[in-house]
């Protein structure tokens, strides 16, 4: 796409979608957000930057192929329904560490983990989707 | 407000059965496109249209003092929705690349699979 | 601590899905991704043996995913028969695994054989083992998206066009399934199916019951492949790779049949007389069309196709009949079916190897150059057909003795005849394609079969063919434990208490032990 506009918009924008997708993927563990909708937005901004800048800039933004970013999500989200063993609760169960020097702190559980999984999913499947798409024509 | 939805949960299944009787490959990804939609909005109805508060509990109650809406159908439609659209990506993927290869959208011409038979059945053309 | 007893249900999806994830992350290394498909099929076993050898000793077992209490939690749960289901599926899958990767090269397994074969086993695990009916459609989808991934596997032009069928009938089958279940849940307001059970059986008069269970029959008698609606099963069956073929013919359509089985006997134990009725005649109509189907046909791996769809007749047929005996019968003809399902498309793959091609009419004389195969084939027909002392013969004799006892006299015939139908056609592919002098019409090329496999890979295709044909044989001579394990499976349907106390009894978590408290909004 060659367009000066959206070039010179775009490193800005997807960097601000990327925090976004961040920001609306940590705020579903108490509020509406969450880890699909996070990795819908993030895998926008991928989207958009390969518009901009080209299939294989954007590529090598994502470092790694997005396929291996999905099954590490996948690996991700299975685990924390495994972690709940070593507590010896059902499959799934939540488990929560609060630690004594932030007590308040509620992220660091097998939610958010499950959470995060979800998300690199759906960035992984999505920008791949996206790519595959854009490599076509 | 259930019978309005009721009659147009039949309107879709109606579009989406004709689009499914036609023969050429986008009319039936149309018509598998408006079935997902009216099963959706079936789920929704299943579960009772409740005009009340969002399905919340307060803090320190283990039960909602009033009447809440029924969140389980929208989890089943928000599951039914991610599957179905994952699904229908396939097909349409699909659907081009058998475009591009068999070079028909009509079902009536797909016959590599199935070819109209050429030899006598289980006989060996030396028999 | 039963707590830990209960994750033995886990396993059996988990690992397939760990590993798939694995192999996913790893994608474009096709030796890495086999290593970890080997292992995940393996553990996958052990772990469906020791809950098999669990839920034997101690009846059934279920656990509540995140400890929500029942019924409103969604449950895994396993009986007898999903727990022996999961062993045998298992079992099968590992052989067709160890064939698959020495069927395929290294290009069809860079393209992702095997995260989606682990995704297609974690679905079919998980659809065993569930006991939320929603949750029975979910895991039908993820069957059905990575049997999608695995069927266009190559990309050839009769591929697509069997895809384009498969794809769509098979969309079409689970959509009215979760119209069925979206129906089934606006009456009740419950989706454990050891909920439903209770309720159903409650609901006042005039609550369109037949209706929902014929829908269910219209939507699963699809995705089983049962006539009227069998005609995706042989469009697409006989396109894909053998590997992929056989693990279709082994494990799809005795999903749905399982499927049915859970639905008529513990959702609707009572209700849906009229499917009922139905099923008796589908049933016989499905033996018969496949029979004649696959005699009518030229090549060997769609004459596979049609016997598969038989079989499911066979089974429906045990289900229509509906007494102990019978469902002793198609328990035991699921079992024997996923082996033998397997084992033919398997043998074709080998033929097709060996002769160059898969139509009848092409081949000739290949017993001369590939003995093995033509025995394996044998030995896995004459199962088929049902000939003692093969596997294939009991659950026929049971169907038969259960039908005479019961007066369904169709089934019996219908059993009979499709049996003898098999026979002949297993009869003729083998005088044809194996027995038979090559003359100039026919190709013999089992001499130079070597050309394209290493000695290496047809010993590994040879030893998952081989342990799939004895163990039809085994179980054929030695039927005892499938037989035990059916009748344990069979009393377990006809009386499901101990199955639904044991979703309501599932390890909870301690904070919500006052059930009372977690009404459900209605």
């Amino acid at each position: 796409m060659n367009s000066l506009i959206l070039r010179t918009a775009t490193p800005l924008l997807s960097g601000l979608m990327l925090l976004f997708s961040i920001y609306v993927l940590l705020r579903g563990h108490n509020e509406p957000g969450g880890g699909f909708i996070g990795g819908l937005i993030g895998a926008s901004a991928f989207a958009v930057y390969a518009i901009a800048e080209g299939l294989a800039a954007a590529r090598r933004a994502l470092v790694v192929p997005p396929i291996t970013i999905a099954g590490t999500g996948l690996l991700l989200a299975a685990l924390s329904g495994v972690i709940s063993i070593l507590f010896g609760d059902p499959f799934l169960t939540g488990q929560w560490w609060f630690p004594s020097f932030a007590p308040d702190m509620k992220l660091a559980s097998t939610v958010v983990l499950f959470d995060v999984g979800v998300y690199l999913v759906v960035v992984g499947a999505i920008a791949g989707i996206a790519f595959a798409l854009q490599g076509r024509e | 407000m259930e019978t309005i939805l009721a009659i147009l949960v039949g309107f879709l299944f109606a579009i989406s059965v004709y689009l499914l009787l036609s023969g050429s490959l986008i009319r039936l990804i149309l018509g598998v496109f408006v079935l997902g939609n009216a099963t959706h909005l079936l789920i929704f109805v299943s579960g009772r249209l409740t005009r009340e508060s969002p399905p919340l509990i307060d803090k320190g109650l283990k039960i909602a003092e009033v009447g809440i809406a029924n969140p389980l159908p929208q989890a089943l439609i928000l599951t039914a929705i991610v599957i179905s659209f994952s699904l229908f990506a396939f097909l349409l993927v699909l659907s081009r690349r058998a475009y591009r290869t068999l070079d028909t959208v009509d079902t009536d011409e797909m016959r590599i699979a199935e070819p109209e038979p050429d030899t006598q059945p289980m006989r060996g053309r030396d028999v | 601590m039963s707590d830990m007893a209960a994750w033995l249900l886990v396993w059996p999806v988990a690992i397939p899905l760990i590993g798939s994830a694995l192999a996913i992350a790893l994608w474009g290394r096709p030796n890495a991704q086999s290593a970890i498909g080997l292992i995940a099929i393996t553990l996958q076993l052990v772990a469906s043996l020791a809950l098999l050898g669990h839920v034997w000793t101690n009846g059934p077992i279920a656990m509540s995913m995140g400890g929500w209490p029942a019924p409103f939690g969604i449950a895994l749960a396993a009986d007898t028969l999903g727990a022996g289901l999961t062993v045998a599926a298992s079992a099968v899958a590992l052989a067709i695994l160890v064939y698959g990767l020495a069927d395929t090269n290294i290009e069809q397994r860079r393209a992702g054989i095997i995260p989606l074969l682990l995704a297609l086993m974690m679905g079919v695990a998980g659809a065993f083992l569930t006991a939320d009916i929603f949750n029975l459609y979910v895991w039908f989808e993820v069957t059905l998206i990575s049997s999608f991934g695995l069927m266009v596997l190559g990309g050839r032009r009769e591929q697509l066009d069997g895809a384009v069928k498969y794809a769509f009938l098979n969309l079409l089958a689970t959509t009215l399934l979760l119209i069925a279940i979206a129906l089934l849940y606006g009456m009740t307001g419950t989706l454990s199916m050891a909920d439903l059970s209770g309720k159903v059986a409650n609901l006042p008069d005039d609550a369109p019951v037949e209706t929902i269970a014929l829908l269910f029959l219209v939507s699963l008698g699809m995705k089983s492949a049962l006539f009227p609606l069998h005609f995706w099963l042989p469009a697409a069956y006989h396109t894909p790779l053998p590997t992929v073929s056989a693990i279709f013919a082994a494990l799809l359509t005795k999903v749905g049949v399982y499927s049915l089985l859970r639905v008529f006997m513990i959702v609707f134990p009572d209700g849906g007389e009229i499917a009922r009725e139905a099923m008796v005649w589908i049933a016989v109509a499905t033996m018969i069309v496949g029979a004649l189907g696959a005699l009518a046909e030229a090549d060997i791996r769609r004459v596979i196709s049609y016997t598969v769809m038989s079989g499911v007749g066979v089974m429906v047929g045990g289900l229509a009949i509906g007494t102990e005996l019978a469902l002793i019968g198609t328990t035991f003809y699921i079992i024997h079916s996923i082996i033998v399902s397997a084992a033919l498309f398997m043998a074709a793959g080998m033929v097709a190897r060996a002769g160059g091609g898969t139509r009848i009419g092409d081949l000739a004389g290949l017993y001369k150059g590939a003995p093995f195969i033509a025995v394996a084939f044998l030995i896995s027909g004459l199962s088929l057909a049902g000939v003692p002392p093969l596997a294939g013969f009991w659950p026929k004799v049971y169907l038969v003795q259960a039908g005479l006892q019961a007066g369904e006299y169709a089934i019996v015939a219908g059993v009979l005849a499709s049996g003898f139908l098999t026979l002949i056609l297993v009869g003729r592919i083998f005088a044809l394609v194996f027995w038979r002098e090559a003359t100039d019409g026919a190709r013999v090329t089992a001499a130079d079969t070597a050309s394209t496999s290493s000695a290496n890979d047809s010993t590994l295709l040879k030893s998952a063919l081989g342990a799939l044909a004895a163990l039809t044989f085994v179980i054929g001579v030695y039927s005892v434990p499938v037989v035990d394990m059916s009748s344990r499976a069979a009393a377990e349907l006809l009386a499901p208490e101990a199955y639904i106390e044991a979703v309501f009894q599932s390890p909870a978590q301690t904070a919500a032990a006052d059930t009372d408290s977690a009404e459900a909004p209605r």
